[in-house]
């Protein structure tokens, strides 16, 4: 009897050990994301401006449907992320394998410029972006001298071009990044496997689609899961190139929050419910990807 | 063919490298230029970095911005590590079924766009401002508190804490050390790459972060440096130099981590992605 009262004594502390090493950060989380999260939720459901909130049901919901901004910076951001996203893992892909090449001379120098952008803030690299590509900046002087075009290109004022430019600013910030997760993932690869390929006649393509990627498979979903969540809510570059514009052509969802709680009339409960619509692409956004993920499993 | 092969490895390895680097030459080059020489394109060092720097210090607060920002990064690394290295350890050394649950909670947040927080956050510290006015809107703990702890750095350090060799643990309890003796006596001193991983990529994202400080802090005295580089850049005149080599101040502290602790950085995240 002694004895399991002192055994039991014994586990009790150290399960309460166990949950004192993580109380503080599960109790920051808690206050910090989900309970502003829940706090969110509420506002979707209220209207007014500032602090004279009242609820309105679904109003704001069936208000976002009709609204043209809105669905404008949706489509924004969805341009930029079917294109950017997967542009920027296959670069990142192609560039880490052949880093990993053991042959390769100067690897450290390649790895280390290419990884440098990351080091830069996204407001810096933004304004830099934003002069290198001005009507008369730098990138349209090398491209005429170059007789590559033969007027300047309108890269932050025609829509079209603006778009190009913020997905160009994006892939040159991230693709290191992703980089580095790709050939941390290719230097665990057990070398064995390419020289039994070699021997078997495999060529290098076939070695990568059927060695590299299904290896790589739970990495590339990860880099493209957090690059997915990281276009929803992009923001800092568009608001420093582009200011959203020309009109709305570059306009992001996350800006648009923004604008409505901050630059307009502070209509928090509508903002809200835009946000919402972040949160509820992003889950979607996600279970897809695991689901592509998992079916090529088998 | 094998010759041709490697050819086109060493140019595209090279293209992305030179695309990746010219950016930062442009930047630090037309930091010592005149406005005028930086809009015709002029690509050669000049003579007005001291000058550029001086019409810096007269029109804004940029020693004020600097330390704003070291401020808030410094301690945001410090306090995240702490944090973080705490949380993941114990989910991983005292595991239980509870236990892993709430971290698989935890990592949910992961998920949450910070568009959907940012109003309630706002709204949160607008009514801390009225009862304790030193960590409401615009002050540095405001800026600190939101982003002081995230999953990803709680995820990082379980996934280390992996690799952590468990004898030292029992060696530890043998010795009778208690488990926060064991903490901070083994495992911290073992772990110095993970910790040195988890430093960069929390000071990077401190440093750099915009769109929280845009929100929360509203007075000049407590302006961070992208948002002083942010309003430099949004006016009709602009004066390219002078912009330019503040854009390079503010990137210097990141690069600094960044080289210093490169050989670390990359460890750490191999041990982690194992």
């Amino acid at each position: 009897m002694h004895q399991t009262n002192s055994k039991l004594r014994f586990r009790t502390k150290s399960v309460l050990t166990g949950w004192s090493f993580v109380l503080l950060a599960v109790i920051l989380i808690f206050v910090f994301y989900f309970y502003p999260m829940l706090q969110a939720l509420i506002l979707s459901f209220q209207t007014g401006t500032g602090s004279n909130l009242t609820f309105t049901g679904f109003d704001n919901y069936s208000r976002l449907l009709s609204d043209k901004t809105f669905i404008v910076s949706v489509k924004n951001t969805f341009i930029y992320l079917l294109v950017q996203v997967p542009l920027m893992i296959i670069l990142a892909l192609f560039i880490s394998v052949l880093l990993n090449d053991s042959k390769l001379r100067f690897k450290g120098f390649f790895r280390t410029a290419i990884f440098l952008p990351c080091v830069t803030s996204l407001v810096a690299y933004s304004v830099v972006f934003k002069y290198l590509f001005s009507g008369n900046g730098l990138v349209n002087t090398m491209l005429l001298k170059l007789h590559l075009v033969s007027a300047p290109i309108e890269w932050i004022t025609d829509p079209f071009w603006a778009k190009i430019t913020i997905i160009i600013a994006i892939t040159w910030r991230w693709t290191g990044y992703n980089m580095i997760f790709y050939l941390s993932a290719l230097q665990n690869i057990d070398h064995s496997i390419y020289e039994a390929a070699k021997i078997d006649g495999a060529s290098s393509t076939r070695q990568f689609f059927g060695i590299t990627v299904p290896l790589l498979k739970p990495i590339i979903l990860f880099t493209s899961i957090t690059s997915t969540i990281g276009t929803l809510q992009l923001f800092d570059e568009v608001m420093n190139i582009t200011k959203g514009g020309p009109g709305n052509a570059t306009q992001t969802i996350s800006q648009y929050i923004y604008n409505l709680s901050f630059k307009y009339a502070a209509d928090f409960g509508y903002a809200a419910t835009v946000s919402y619509s972040i949160v509820i692409m992003i889950a979607l956004l996600s279970v897809i990807q695991f689901k592509v993920a998992g079916d090529k499993n088998g | 063919m094998a010759k041709s092969k490697r050819f086109f490895m060493y140019l595209f390895l090279s293209i992305a490298a030179i695309v990746s680097i010219f950016p930062f030459l442009w930047m630090v080059v037309s930091s010592t230029n005149q406005s005028v020489d930086v809009t015709r394109g002029r690509l050669l060092p000049g003579t007005h970095l001291l000058e550029n720097l001086r019409k810096l210090l007269d029109t804004t607060d940029l020693q004020l911005s600097l330390m704003n920002s070291a401020k808030i990064s410094i301690t945001t690394t410090l306090l995240a590590l702490l944090i973080a290295s705490l949380a993941g350890y114990g989910f991983e050394v005292f595991r239980s079924r509870s236990k892993d649950i709430v971290f698989n909670i935890l990592l949910l947040s992961m998920m949450i766009p910070f568009a959907a927080l940012m109003i309630p956050l706002y709204r949160m510290f607008g009514q801390i401002s009225n009862v304790f006015p030193w960590m409401g809107i615009d002050t540095i703990v405001s800026v600190i508190l939101p982003t002081v702890t995230t999953a990803f750095l709680i995820f990082f350090f379980r996934q280390s804490t992996k690799m952590f060799p468990k004898e030292l643990l029992e060696a530890g309890r043998m010795d009778g050390l208690s488990e926060l003796g064991i903490f901070l006596r083994i495992y911290l001193p073992t772990m110095k790459t993970t910790y040195a991983a988890g430093a960069i990529i929390t000071f990077m994202s401190s440093w750099n972060n915009y769109l929280w400080p845009l929100i929360v802090l509203q007075t000049p005295q407590t302006k961070t440096m992208p948002l002083l580089i942010s309003t430099l850049g949004s006016g009709y005149a602009p004066d390219y130099g002078m912009i330019m080599i503040a854009i390079v101040i503010g990137t210097i502290p990141t690069a600094l981590v960044f080289f210093v602790m490169q050989k670390q950085f990359v460890a750490g995240m191999i041990g982690s992605v194992k």
